[in-house]
């Protein structure tokens, strides 16, 4: 594959993943509400195996990136492309099935379904067998779901669920819903992952746990992770580069240590935020 | 008489009808836009409303004022109780819920009315003296005019109310979100509960008029009519009120002139056609805004 | 974990339950236990059980409310009848199972037709959409005779002489086959998709679900079975009317999905035969249905919206379930 990079180098970190074909591509992207814009000029690059941290304070525009990215909305500018294929013009379900897989800020499980099925849907387009095949029950119907529970236990695993298989989703406690919520969009096999705050509402410990869960996600599945959050401590604590949005635009880009040393970001928002995060 | 007249004629008493759909569908739109729910028993608030008009007139045939008060007046309160009673209790559930019930309230209205004055139709004791007015060339009945009349007025008043006084303000900031507005110290029930006495009260104006224009009431009158309405709505854009009096006199206009020209049966199924029609092209309708959903 | 029988048991043991309860049915017609009278009741029951499955797969699987069930049996009723009528080179127990799929084709294709634009639209407009298209189609069975001068539905003069084919035994083995499908289906991932949709849109989206997909297979599967209902309809009636396929006929079935639980379909079976027989036991209640049907309703929706089984499926696990816990005095082992 031939393609203009842009110089200078538009990735987060740009010797990360050096020589790879990025997973993901998105240059000058932009949105308008009526008159209002809500995201301008978003332009970034992320290697395969990048975790990348995306933050900046309320009202910035970080899931309204999410929402792009994932074709929820139509940007109004700018491109995005996927293992290099433009994503313009395909429907939500279009774009998870090209690769890329979210959770929601405000948890968006199947509540009334059972937890396996939860992440069976996520595995939904990786069955194959058709209607007809289960209405007669043929073997490959047999084989199909076999094979997709014992993939959906394993990844249940991960974070130690599998005893939980047969609860009702919406009865979990919070901090499992957003767990089996990654699970289940890892089980649609993304090559990246978009997660909207993923450390909500759970207490230290929790997040520690899953800072390292993130972490032995990316290594196991080789994919990339891009994440909105406000702790402060699991962003600079796991993420090899870090956007920082503020109204709508990328006002730095760099490692940790750049971020927490540049002077606009920490007047922008660590400087607000100083005494929540330390 | 001249074509000329005969299509001035028409176009009368299309206004008239679309007038009747007018004042049901804002009673429509209105509730819509509150809490959501597609009030399937508010044609059957317009049925009660008729029976009432119809109780007073063959009771008190020389005081066409007390069977009008009477029916708006019942109108509302049933509204107000429905609400009260049936959907206050379900507001945090599904909305398939809501508009089951809904359904389910209609429905008892239907059968309650059937069951107590019988499935045949009723005949109503004519409101005017003079039946007649002759323009020109052209003869109108009073009730036509004065049926366009009544809604041109009702739309004022009622957009007044909307756009002007405090109560319309919390309407419209229920509407646009009711969570906020009860943080802002909106009292939401009363609110609501305005809005269903306000629709009703239109309704029940609508029955009587209705009334004028088909002197008889049935139990099942108000299915078609409420159905009908709702399509004005609709085409006229949900949440709007001049959307509802232009989709109104749109469906009225319609299903006249498809009766003109011979197809009265065909009536009932091109307004539906309609309906789809606008449904596949513009959902929001002709003045209605499209509000997507947060994410 | 809970245990479960194995699938070939449980199939065989549902099968041989089946064949017992038919064999039951014609053992009693036939020494006069039931009567006539009753045998069409339960034939009616029956069709009813059919139409109250399909309408749960719209709305407690899909999630979604069309009023249009009885547009839906009527073009699968007037089809199969009006084939029914011109096929007299086979005898008409051998053309009625064709018969009765062609209707159910042709109310899946009229559910295709409407299921397309209406799945587009959000809630409450699929059910004013679908009542509006069930209206549109009595309609133009009324009228379609004078409009184009032929003779095929005979309008408001009643289509007469259809062949009487429906009996309860062919009634019920479509119960079970449609039960069946169903079945099938929701233990698929394609019913799962469709749960999906019902539980969170968005999400499921999210999930590489093809929203349109799924909605309009739900909805022309519940097409379909409500047309074979139909069809078994215009065959246990022996005439048809366009008035039989008013706004009142969808509610009916709609009482028996609410009443069974929305997304169970045992509870729409169950409150399916429960509400046709009960009725019929008490005549005296007979000018009361309505009202009390629209009072279920309401009584229903505001203090157990749940119904009568929840999404919960009646199964041998749990006639299992419920002995071990009388057994056991409640200690069920995890």
């Amino acid at each position: 594959m031939t393609r203009l990079v842009p110089t200078p180098s538009t990735g987060v970190i740009p010797e990360r993943d050096l020589g790879k074909n990025p997973v993901l591509e998105v240059v000058r992207l932009g949105i308008d509400f009526g008159g209002l814009t809500a995201v301008d000029d978003f332009t970034i690059t992320i290697g395969p195996t990048e975790i990348c941290g995306l933050i900046g304070p309320n009202g910035a525009g970080k899931t309204t990136v999410f929402n792009l990215l994932t074709n929820v909305y139509q940007p109004t500018r700018g491109t995005i492309l996927l293992n290099g294929v433009p994503t313009q013009g395909k429907s939500v379900y279009e774009v998870n099935k090209m690769g890329i897989a979210r959770t929601f800020q405000n948890v968006r499980l199947f509540r009334e379904m059972s937890v396996e099925d939860n992440v069976l849907i996520g595995l939904h387009n990786s069955m194959d067998y058709n209607i007809f095949e289960s209405f007669c029950k043929m073997p490959r119907y047999f084989r199909e779901e076999k094979k997709s529970h014992e993939k959906a236990m394993e990844l249940l695993s991960i974070f130690n669920m599998e005893h939980l298989a047969e609860d009702k989703a919406g009865s979990l406690p919070y901090g499992v819903q957003r767990r089996l919520e990654i699970l289940r969009a890892l089980a649609t096999d993304p090559s990246i992952i978009l997660l909207d705050e993923p450390a909500a509402g759970m207490n230290p410990n929790e997040t520690e746990a899953l800072m390292q869960n993130i972490q032995k996600i990316r290594d196991t599945f080789r994919i990339a992770v891009m994440l909105i959050e406000h702790d402060m401590n699991l962003v600079m604590g796991i993420c090899e580069g870090i956007a920082v949005l503020n109204y709508g635009r990328i006002i730095a880009k760099g490692t940790p240590d750049e971020i927490k040393a540049n002077p606009q970001v920490i007047e922008a928002y660590l400087g607000n935020r100083r005494g929540e995060s330390a | 008489m001249s074509t000329f007249s005969l299509i001035i004629k028409q176009i009368i008493n299309g206004l008239q009808l679309g007038s009747i759909f007018a004042l049901v569908a804002v009673g429509y739109s209105m509730v819509y836009g509150i809490i959501r729910l597609l009030n399937f028993a508010h044609c059957d608030i317009i049925m009660v409303g008729a029976y009432i008009a119809w109780f007073f007139m063959a009771n008190f045939a020389n005081m066409p004022l007390i069977a009008v008060a009477a029916s708006i007046l019942g109108c509302t309160l049933l509204g107000v109780t429905i609400e009260k009673v049936a959907y206050k209790p379900l507001r945090s559930s599904p909305r398939i819920s809501l508009l089951i019930t809904a359904i389910g309230i209609s429905y008892l209205l239907e059968n309650t009315a059937q069951l107590m004055l019988g499935a045949a139709a009723k005949k109503v004791p004519g409101f005017f003296t003079v039946e007649t007015i002759r323009i020109g060339q052209v003869t109108v009945s009073t009730a036509s005019l004065v049926t366009i009349a009544v809604l041109a007025i009702s739309m004022v008043l009622l957009t007044l109310l909307v756009q002007k006084t405090k109560l319309g303000r919390a309407m419209r900031a229920v509407s646009e979100d009711a969570e906020t507005a009860q943080l802002m110290g909106t009292n939401i029930n009363g609110t609501i509960s305005f809005t269903f006495a306000v629709g009703s009260a239109l309704a029940g104006i609508g029955s009587v008029l209705y009334c004028c224009a088909y002197p008889q009431v049935s139990p099942t009158m108000g299915s078609m009519l409420g159905l009908k309405a709702f399509v004005a709505a609709v085409l006229g854009g949900i949440g709007s009120i001049p959307g509802a009096m232009i989709g109104g006199f749109m469906i009225g206009l319609t299903e006249v002139f498809v009766s003109a020209i011979g197809l009265s049966t065909w009536k009932d199924a091109v307004v539906f056609l309609i309906l789809i029609i606008i449904l596949l092209v513009k959902p929001s309708g002709i003045l209605g805004k499209t509000v997507s959903e947060k994410v | 974990m809970k245990k479960k029988f194995n699938l070939p048991v449980r199939q065989l043991a549902t099968v041989g339950a089946f064949a017992f309860f038919l064999i039951l049915g014609n053992f009693l017609m036939e020494k006069k236990v039931i009567g006539l009278y009753y045998t069409k009741v339960l034939m009616v029951a029956a069709i009813n059980m059919i139409l109250a499955v399909s309408l749960n797969i719209a709305t407690g699987y899909l999630g979604q409310l069309p009023l249009g069930s009885a547009g839906f049996m009527a073009v699968g009723a007037y089809t199969s009848a009006i084939i029914m009528r011109k096929v007299t080179f086979v005898s008409p127990a051998l053309a009625f199972p064709v018969c009765i799929i062609i209707g159910g084709l042709a109310a899946a294709l009229c559910g295709f037709i409407i299921g397309v634009p209406a799945l587009r639209l959000k809630g409450d407009y699929i059910a004013i959409i679908t009542l509006g298209f069930a209206e549109i189609i009595r309609i133009v069975i009324l009228n379609i005779d004078s409009a184009l001068g032929i003779t095929l539905t005979y309008g408001a003069s009643n289509l007469k002489n259809i062949p009487k084919t429906t009996t309860f035994t062919n009634a019920f083995i479509w119960v079970f086959i449609v039960c069946y499908l169903v079945n099938a289906l929701m233990k698929s991932r394609h019913g799962r998709a469709i749960l999906s949709i019902r539980d969170n849109e968005i999400a499921a989206e999210s999930c590489g679900i093809n929203l349109t997909y799924y909605k309009t297979m739900a909805f022309i599967v519940y097409a379909f079975f409500t047309g074979i209902g139909g069809a078994l309809y215009a065959g246990y009636l022996g005439i048809l009317n366009p008035s039989g396929f008013s706004f009142a006929k969808s509610i009916d079935i709609l009482v028996m999905v609410v009443l069974g639980g929305m997304g169970s379909m045992t509870g729409s079976v169950i409150s399916a035969a429960v509400l046709t027989i009960v009725p019929e036991i008490l005549h005296a209640f007979s000018d009361y249905r309505m009202i009390v049907y629209s009072l279920l309703l309401i009584v229903v929706m505001i203090f157990r919206p749940a119904g009568l089984m929840g999404n919960k499926e009646f199964s041998m696990d749990m006639l299992t379930g419920m002995f071990k816990k009388k057994t056991k005095g409640g200690q069920r082992k995890k």
